[in-house]
């Protein structure tokens, strides 16, 4: 992807982010997350339905990888099965850790497929997907 | 000043992160290496000829530190691990046993964590309470308020010398007065004042005070608590162990050594406290009072062009010490750090540990650059060409 393009929906979404702002309505689990590593710091719930993700909300404070990645994360995510949420997670992953991935499946996420190249900003790429993670975690233990 | 005897400096480097820790001259790693590569060996315990040169290397410092500090005797150097250590010494070792309920103790929203923390455990385990003093409309604390809020039960104040993110610096001489006629214990954090500005713990009426040696051109792992004799005889070890026993016995009876040893179980870094002596014989040899004249003109002048930038945030213009918190209007701090790495300067972005900071300040994360001894006009110069052109840094960032 062009480098101009990239920035551009990178920035977009870091200025105008998606589901900015925590929600009361009941049905929505919880995940904080921030790291060691950077000062980034987010708050995200996610209501799930019947195997589906219905929503994604966030808040919180971060750089404008962070913030961007967690915007489209939630953009991708909404709509999706849990598989199919936990598909592209960790295609997301692996091509944050230069591993092999499709590039089919995560869609605007590829915007950080050179994230690698500042090794230091990994995290900030991985935070939302990790809470996201951790949420779904909780939802399939629910089920057990 | 002195930019030739920092070896890193050889390097395209503008470093301004000396709040959270100094670069270190060739002189305090050499004379380091020197203990390893020429005379290792433990302390105390030796009768060889290194190991006598260990220990009065190892002795010499207390000393050093003593004078450096204005204190009256070496009993009352105790060497620990950093500011954070000597501080929960205080806290837990010290207060732990004398605090009773509802006594009070005395600290601002502007202190680092290791100054907040174990106040907020020993409020939680021994019911005492912890009250803050306001700050001012700058966010610096005054010596009215310091006095406006001692209470009767007020038994501490706890305070930075200088704060880690505004950078003001705090009267202790006229604290320490007030704390003596109302008989309150002071506590100063000198991490951040100690190789920036003179200390005289007798004319401040000091009753513990903690540094790093890492933030004065010293290595890491070592730090100073400073306390009065008849404080430190009373404080409790918070480590057992070699060293700091007279004897024991399997009756369960056993004896301790005098202070400071009682305080200083297990073999400490002896490269380290040997390395803290070089550090001070070099600051001395500038002046603190030149350093701090030195870094508090760079401040002035960066201030002064910054406050030209329209989208520049200042968080403490007053303060007169070398520390300058600011944002970028619209950028995430981190981001601008991350800017500003690109043209190898160095800052920090965050909220500095003093995490309750937000509640007076109103923003959790700032850019803090902070200034010492070996920076310059020129690298000044630098930082404010890239902070005004800074309209384009997501092109840099992203």
């Amino acid at each position: 992807m062009d480098k101009n393009i990239r920035r551009e929906i990178i920035l977009d979404h870091y200025q105008n982010p998606v589901n900015k702002g925590l929600t009361s309505e009941d049905g929505y689990i919880f995940q904080n997350t921030s790291s060691e590593s950077c000062i980034d710091n987010i708050d995200m719930q996610l209501k799930c339905e019947d195997g589906v993700i219905k929503d994604i909300v966030f808040d919180g404070e971060a750089c404008a990888i962070c913030t961007s990645a967690t915007s489209i994360l939630i953009k991708t995510l909404i709509g999706k099965r849990i598989e199919e949420a936990e598909e592209i997670i960790l295609n997301y992953k692996n091509m944050i850790h230069e591993r092999e991935y499709n590039k089919e499946l995560i869609g605007d996420l590829v915007v950080y497929e050179e994230v690698c190249m500042q090794p230091n900003r990994k995290m900030c790429a991985l935070l939302p997907s990790n809470a996201i993670e951790k949420i779904l975690e909780v939802i399939r233990n629910e089920k057990k | 000043m002195n930019r030739d005897e920092f070896p890193i400096l050889n390097q395209e480097l503008i470093y301004l992160d000396n709040s959270a820790t100094t670069l270190k001259p060739k002189c305090v790693v050499d004379k380091m290496v020197d203990y390893y590569t020429q005379y290792t060996s433990n302390i105390h315990r030796g009768d060889y000829h290194n190991a006598i040169k260990t220990n009065k290397e190892y002795d010499k410092v207390r000393t050093i530190v003593k004078d450096f500090i204005h204190a009256k005797d070496e009993k009352e150097i105790v060497y620990t691990s950093g500011t954070t250590e000597s501080l929960n010494m205080v806290a837990f070792g010290f207060f732990g046993q004398i605090l009773k309920e509802a006594d009070e103790v005395l600290i601002t929203k502007a202190e680092h964590a290791s100054n907040i923390l174990p106040w907020l455990i020993l409020q939680k385990n021994k019911k005492i309470k912890v009250s803050y003093i306001p700050l001012d409309e700058n966010h610096e604390l005054t010596v009215d308020n310091v006095l406006n809020s001692i209470t009767s039960k007020t038994k501490v104040i706890s305070i930075a010398h200088i704060s880690n993110v505004i950078g003001d610096i705090r009267d202790i001489e006229a604290i320490g007065k007030i704390c003596k006629e109302n008989n309150i214990y002071l506590v100063v954090d000198a991490a951040q004042s100690v190789s920036h500005i003179p200390i005289d713990v007798k004319k401040a009426n000091v009753s513990f005070l903690a540094f790093s040696a890492h933030k004065m051109v010293g290595p890491t792992g070592v730090g100073i608590l400073y306390g009065k004799k008849a404080l430190l005889d009373k404080m409790e070890p918070l480590k057992y162990g070699g060293g700091m026993n007279q004897g024991f016995e399997s009756d369960s009876n056993y004896t301790l050594k005098e202070v400071p040893i009682k305080l200083e179980a297990g073999t400490p870094p002896i490269a380290s406290v040997i390395g803290l002596g070089e550090a001070i014989r070099f600051i001395e040899s500038i002046g603190v009072s030149k350093i701090h004249e030195h870094e508090y003109g760079l401040k002035q002048y960066l201030i002064k062009e910054l406050e030209k930038i329209p989208n520049i945030v200042l968080y403490n213009k007053n303060s007169k010490s070398g520390i300058v918190t600011f944002n970028i209007r619209g950028v995430f701090s981190q981001d601008t750090s991350i800017y500003l790495n690109h043209y190898k300067i160095a800052i920090r972005a965050g909220n500095h540990c003093a995490k309750i900071l937000k509640d007076d300040l109103n923003i959790n994360n700032t850019c803090r650059l902070s200034i010492y001894l070996y920076n310059t006009k020129e690298e000044m110069d630098q930082v404010i060409k890239v902070l005004k052109n800074s309209k384009d840094i997501f092109k840099v960032v992203i």
